[in-house]
């Protein structure tokens, strides 16, 4: 079982990415769970979405977990949430921010001691520059598929595009492009 | 017949909403009159949209609350067409005047009910408090554990529902948001699977048969109406095995098993939790868990059918085991659990009569975890050692504050 807590504000797309990745990774043949624990419903407000990820049906429900990876899509809420949270000592840590690591783990002093299972990648500015707004989720996603080993980049990219079909084609192609740079870029 | 083809994948990745609708599209409901209300809004929604959209040959009436709702869906029904709805929590009790109605006069709607609690205080989340509000009202009350069971107790509701020695209405419950609004692995039938497992509608006394003129919801007064209500609760009760063959004719197609009592390693348990909606399966995780880390036999028993109440399946099951502890998610206003009444009832007539205790837990969505689950098993474990109940018979189970917890056992 692999678990992943992300923590985002609403209306950056972390249900839509959880929900993403569950379509993809249901495509290699696992079972998965993509669900989200709102605060106040409004954009903006903090909030987490979760993943789980097993070879046989998922009976677990509760909203509880122990994160193998902890996805922050935020920059200002790895400094405000408790992104370390029931962690473990093996957690994975990506975060969003235009800081390097070392810059990153200085602000953060829960961070300090785990400086190698924390990777760092600016998915606000390659959103900013491949989808022309601020939708961190995607890069993010590029990012994990790096950093978790999980799959192929290709054949991510080849199954996001069929989860993003209903969009236009050019709103697909920067996708895959945010997924891409990110992928490359996160370190 | 629908002008456009919905394309479907075999193995689809769909929360509880979203998998309930594609039921309501691939049963090709005739009529669906609806109010929307979190969290239950996408199935009405998605429903609309394959209307609107061509997948289905059907029609959306747009009310002006949810007792409208409930009364359109009567009237469609009693008209002669296959008919559904989706609400939660305040629309379930508005329009619980018309529940009764739909019942009392046979119609065979199907009702998907995301569970949610009810105000005051206002919450969105998920508890029982409705799925209890409805469970005196003469349906047919189904349970879903995921995403895929909303599925496909969606079409087995119309087959149970509409079969002519049952004539009743049917709810498919899913737990708001846990199932609701989770997405997880579900693989659909193909079209032509789905509806020639639902069948055509063929409707029993159709108002629109006007070569033969029938009355829908006459007065009786003390000369009928005991006779009528008897008759009605006979129906519910005659539906079981009704249940029980529509549940074998889903497994033929599909592979998946459904019961109206389910068991979860209980051929040994010496300790079982009771329980309804996704907790069960959660709480399965806790007794395999359990049973590997600390020698506990544990087992747990789910609820696939609240209403026909299965009685004599419950005894079957927890006959021979030591503890049992029944979970209500349900503010119990001044009493026991409701859940918890009933499975002691049927518990009282076994020979052996188990030790049975009651928490009341994840009110108002809160989260109901594995160590919750294993603390009520533990707890069972410590009554079947002394062989009484050594906690208070009711307890609140992740409540904050100071323990609550009421009544002690009588011992001599």
């Amino acid at each position: 079982m692999t678990e992943i807590r992300w923590h985002s504000r609403a209306g950056q797309g972390a249900v839509s990415g959880a929900k993403g990745l569950g379509d993809v990774v249901a495509t290699t043949g696992k079972e998965v769970q993509a669900f989200a624990l709102y605060g106040s419903a409004k954009r903006g407000a903090a909030l987490r979405a979760y993943n789980r990820i097993a070879d046989e049906q998922i009976f677990n429900h509760a909203k509880f977990m122990y994160p193998d990876y902890v996805l922050v899509i935020d920059p200002a809420l790895a400094m405000t949430d408790d992104i370390t949270m029931n962690d473990k000592e093996t957690t994975k840590y990506i975060i969003t921010t235009h800081l390097d690591k070392e810059e990153l783990i200085k602000e953060i002093p829960a961070l300090q001691g785990k400086e190698d299972r924390v990777y760092v990648v600016d998915c606000i500015q390659i959103s900013l520059d491949t989808i022309k707004r601020s939708m961190p989720n995607s890069p993010m996603l590029g990012a994990f598929v790096k950093v978790s080993g999980m799959f192929e980049l290709d054949y991510f990219l080849e199954n996001m595009k069929r989860v993003l079909k209903k969009f236009p084609q050019k709103i697909i192609d920067a996708n895959m492009e945010a997924i891409t740079r990110a992928y490359n870029e996160v370190k | 017949m629908p002008k456009e083809i919905f394309e479907l994948q075999d193995r689809e990745v769909w929360d509880g909403n979203y998998a309930a609708s594609q039921a309501m599209r691939q049963a090709n409901v005739d009529v669906m009159a609806a109010y929307p209300i979190t969290p239950s809004t996408p199935i009405v929604e998605n429903y609309g949209s394959y209307v609107a959209n061509g997948y289905i040959d059907g029609e959306f009436v747009m009310v002006e609350s949810e007792h409208a709702a409930m009364s359109a869906c009567v009237g469609a029904s009693a008209s002669g067409g296959r008919v559904a709805t989706a609400t939660s929590s305040q629309g379930f009790a508005l329009m619980a005047e018309v529940l009764y109605q739909a019942s009392g006069m046979r119609l065979p709607i199907v009702l998907n009910v995301v569970n949610r609690a009810l105000a005051s205080p206002l919450n969105v989340r998920g508890d029982h408090s409705d799925m209890y509000l409805g469970r005196d009202s003469g349906w047919i009350q189904l349970g879903a554990f995921n995403a895929q069971e909303a599925y496909d107790l969606a079409l087995c509701a119309f087959k149970i529902g509409e079969d002519h020695s049952v004539r009743l209405p049917v709810m498919v419950h899913q737990d708001g948001f846990i199932t609701s609004h989770t997405a997880q692995n579900v693989y659909p039938l193909s079209d032509e699977e789905a509806y020639k497992f639902v069948g055509d509608f063929k409707p029993v006394d159709d108002m629109l048969d006007f070569s033969r003129p029938v009355t829908y919801g006459a007065q009786t007064e003390e000369d009928w109406h005991f006779e009528h209500k008897a008759k009605q609760h006979k129906a519910l009760m005659d539906s079981r095995p009704v249940i029980d063959k529509v549940f074998e004719e889903f497994e033929k197609i599909s592979g998946r098993k459904y019961k109206r009592v389910e068991s979860y390693m209980m051929e040994d348990a010496e300790v079982a939790l009771v329980g309804l909606g996704t907790t069960v399966e959660t709480a399965r995780v806790a007794a395999k868990q359990l049973r590997d880390e600390e020698g506990i036999k544990a087992g747990v028993v789910a609820i696939r059918a609240f209403r026909p109440f299965p009685f004599d399946l419950v005894r079957d099951a927890l006959e021979n085991v030591k503890s049992v502890g029944v979970t209500d998610r349900s503010s119990p206003g001044g009493a026991m659990g409701a859940f918890f009444n009933e499975v002691s009832a049927a518990l009282y007539t076994t020979p052996k009569r188990p030790l049975v205790t009651n928490y009341i837990y994840g009110l108002g969505g809160r989260d109901f975890s594995i160590e919750d689950a294993k603390n009520i098993f533990r707890e069972q474990k410590a009554n079947a050692d002394a062989g009484y109940v050594t906690t208070d018979i009711q307890q609140f189970s992740g409540l904050r504050g100071p323990k609550l917890g009421f009544f002690q056992t009588k011992r001599s």
